[in-house]
């Protein structure tokens, strides 16, 4: 129906997309699997005409197609779900989800109430329980995601390319939507299809491509391939095992925490994180964990209780107080709080430790030259160089700068919050080992997760969070998922 | 190198802007390819290029400032009214006229900041109330008799006009300042993305107020220009100077959503400014024309820039 022929994508000199080929098939689920930077969000854009390619083209329903932008190819019947999420916030739901396409009546006017009719009906479809009404910007990230899946399926399109549309969704949600992906193979529609999430693939894909480097590896049937088989194909080698051993911790506790409160996100939140030791806070979606680590680093303070580091107590209401005190937060939120898109890689590296490469107020371009080669090299980034738009890099590669740029500022604690979703299993490596040799070299870090395996293997100590209160501390040597997730679903 | 190209791209589409006005201009007139010619258009385009670069900085923030032509007439009036002969100092006008301009910029820069009040209320009411207090000041009449100390300053050294070599050094300082400092990349990443730069531990408000304050103090010097060239406080001057300025710093390829810009691409936006407006007047066109010409002209420079950026 939509095939890809030798379309090849550049940015700035660099060929991120060599020579692929590709085609979506009636009624078929096409999984697209590879590692950060490995060209499936490249390629998806291209299909959906937000990028021009700069070499081959498309052929859609047998005839050559040239979309100048999405909007050409939404009209010819394809839509897409973007892995970032592009919300407004200050409209509702509803207008969010009719976006481009509102039910109109006499003169152009917008039908409210068929709008919030429509709304109401494709979030029926996923299964999810929302008020139409309610502003975006109320909205939970995974509510938001639902509210984008949503938008796509709206369109009555007969491909929707889905772009990690799980990343932030919990299995409940992520059941519906395979349920809703269901229906639209018995439809008849095209879905194309990228996560990180192994067992996904499993569950939902006819054919796999494998990208890696930008290079198509290959295309089989789902019933062809197993995980290890797939992994292999994804990094070009096969993975012993991608924890690392775990750190042992001192005994110097580096942070206590006792009575945090912020109504109504959470209470009474007590915990300590010692030297070289992990500590992840675990949780459903607003059970508070991103609140607690928030007022930790001075985004949104918490209005009593008490934050003791290195014994003394502190008061961090600004990210600048906790900087200093030797506090660092890799936020969950990469586009919202951590990208600065018009600068370089570089520039956004330097970018909290700017003081490190000046001489009191100017900066000294050598130094900074030097970090920034250094940080791209010690975190394997992937870039043109230091001047490339940290924009035009991919999910991982914006995250591990977002992780250098944090090192820079030599923290002590380190806040991780959900700093592997979107990412491929290569990078996430990378991040897990990063996450060890922190502890090890006797930093403390606080770690932030919906992956419980990552929670359980990563961590020394699990903290569960429950509507926003602390449900249970426990060692992860000696607990498992089952005992985790009890703890953490409200009784 | 990719970011470097566009930007070389960038520049070299403005300058051949300049250049192609430039050439028919002197294929059109006798008089616009001279020394004397081109010093006019330096001095005419000295105060528009100070107030331009000042606003700059604002404009990197995502900010706007709309009180630019009254800041320069109350900081003339204040100016003129320490500046009659015997006095003070000459250097009192000059700090009153500059200390006016960065007084109102804080101001605005706090409304914004503390206030939270959108840049564009802010400082659509300093336009006002700027006007209003230079009217009041100078009971509506200009403020004369200044020494002769002042008005020297709109006068020559080596041949070279003072409000040149003024508009000069400030856009030196400026570019060195947004390229090597780190408040200057600060300024840069607040106008990028403001809560990214909280979160990296930018005083965001402390880096909006500096842009306001510095943004106030350079209008307040081009107050003390204006005034010695025209040997008067003018309560009544800078009409929508505000215009040819963010004009200027838009057609430089800064981007009033913030984040994107450069001292270098301000000055050659001024200097377009400055040569249409220098060969409209050569050519003998009629103001009421000049207006429509000079409008056409800066959307279509805008215009063909950003096609070339996009090529």
């Amino acid at each position: 129906m939509l095939r890809a022929l030798e379309l090849r994508k550049d940015f700035g000199g660099l060929t991120v997309l060599h020579p692929t080929s590709l085609d979506l098939r009636p009624g078929e689920v096409h999984a697209l699997m590879g590692e950060n930077g490995a060209g499936k969000s490249t390629l998806m854009k291209v299909l959906a005409g937000l990028y021009r390619p700069d070499a081959g083209h498309i052929e859609w329903r047998g005839r050559r197609a040239d979309f100048g932008s999405p909007h050409d190819a939404l009209v010819a019947g394809i839509a897409m779900i973007h892995q970032e999420l592009m919300p407004i916030p200050d409209l509702t739901v509803a207008e969010n989800i009719t976006l481009g396409d509102e039910p109109c009546g006499r003169f152009g006017r917008i039908d409210r109430g068929a709008q919030l009719a429509r709304a109401k009906e494709l979030l029926g479809e996923l299964e999810a329980d929302m008020d139409p009404a309610r502003l975006m910007r109320t909205l939970t990230v995974a509510q938001t995601q639902v509210v984008e899946i949503a938008k796509a399926l709206g369109r009555k399109a007969d491909v929707v390319l889905m772009d990690e549309p799980t990343a932030a969704l919990s299995d409940h949600e992520v059941a519906a939507l395979f349920r809703a992906i269901g229906r639209l193979k018995a439809r008849g529609v095209a879905v194309a299809y990228t996560t990180h999430k192994m067992d996904e693939v499993f569950r939902l894909a006819d054919r796999i491509s494998v990208l890696r480097d930008g290079r198509l590896v290959g295309t089989a049937p789902a019933s062809e391939l197993n995980p290890s088989r797939l992994i292999a194909m994804m990094v070009g080698r096969e993975l012993a095992d991608v924890f690392p051993v775990r750190a042992t911790p001192s005994a110097e506790v580096l942070l206590e925490v006792t009575g945090l409160t912020r109504e109504p996100a959470y209470r009474d939140v007590s915990f300590q994180v010692k030297r070289g030791e992990v500590v992840a806070l675990a949780g459903l979606m607003g059970a508070g964990r991103t609140e607690v680590v928030s007022a930790l680093y001075g985004l949104q303070p918490a209005t009593s209780g008490t934050i003791r580091l290195k014994g003394r107590p502190l008061r961090v209401s600004t990210p600048q107080d906790a900087i200093a005190a030797g506090i660092g937060m890799v936020n969950e939120d990469r586009k919202g709080l951590g990208l600065i898109p018009a600068l370089g890689v570089g520039q956004n590296i330097t970018l909290a430790a700017l003081r490190r490469f000046a001489n009191g107020p100017m900066v000294d371009p050598a130094t900074e030259a030097a970090a920034v080669t250094a940080g791209m090299k010690d975190f394997a980034i992937k870039a043109s160089g230091p001047g490339q738009p940290i924009t035009q890099l991919s999910g991982g590669n914006q995250q591990k700068a977002l992780l250098a740029r944090c090192l820079l500022t030599d923290p002590e604690l380190i806040i991780l919050d959900e700093p592997t979703r979107g990412i491929d299993i290569g990078a996430k490596a990378e991040i897990y080992a990063l996450i060890q040799q922190l502890a090890r070299s006797g930093k403390a870090v606080l770690l932030v997760s919906s992956e419980l395996p990552e929670v359980l293997s990563l961590a020394h100590r699990i903290v569960v969070l429950r509507r926003g209160t602390v449900a249970a501390t426990l060692d992860a040597a000696t607990t498992d998922q089952e005992t985790v997730l009890r703890h953490a679903m409200p009784s | 190198m990719p970011a470097l190209d566009r930007n070389l791209l960038h520049r070299f589409g403005l300058l051949f802007v300049i250049l192609l006005v430039g050439l028919a201009l002197s294929l059109t007139t006798d008089t616009f390819l001279s020394v004397a010619n081109f010093t006019n258009v330096a001095r005419q385009v000295s105060i528009n290029g100070i107030l331009a670069v000042g606003v700059t900085f604002v404009l990197l923030t995502a900010g706007v400032d709309l009180s630019l032509g009254s800041v320069i007439a109350l900081s003339g009036v204040a100016c003129a009214m320490f500046a009659h002969p015997g006095e003070h100092s000459v250097f009192v006008p000059i700090a009153v006229g500059i200390l006016t301009g960065a007084a109102c910029g804080l101001v605005n820069g706090l409304l914004v900041t503390r206030g939270g009040i959108a840049p564009f209320i802010v400082t659509l009411g300093m336009m006002t109330v700027a006007r209003g207090l230079a009217l009041i000041l100078s009971g509506g009449r200009p403020v004369a008799n200044m020494s002769n100390e002042l008005t020297s300053l709109a006068g020559d050294v080596f041949g070279v006009p003072i409000p040149v070599l003024c508009f000069a050094g400030v856009a030196l300082v400026a570019w060195f300042f947004l390229s090597r400092f780190r408040l200057g990349r600060h300024i840069y990443a607040v106008g990028g993305n403001e809560h990214a730069a909280r979160a990296a531990g930018i005083g965001v408000e402390r880096v909006k107020l500096f842009a306001y304050g510095l943004c106030g103090l350079l209008t307040g010097l081009a107050g003390v220009v204006l005034a010695a060239r025209i040997t008067t406080g003018q309560p009544n001057a800078g009409q929508a100077y505000e215009l040819d300025a963010i004009a200027a710093v838009v057609i430089g390829g800064t981007s009033l959503a913030g984040g994107v810009g450069t001292i270098a691409g301000t000055l050659l936006g001024v200097l377009l400014i400055g040569t249409i407006n220098n060969g409209l007047d050569l050519l003998g066109v009629s103001s009421y024309y000049q207006a429509v010409v000079k409008g056409v002209i800066i959307v279509g420079a805008v215009w063909l820039d950003r096609q070339q950026a996009r090529s």
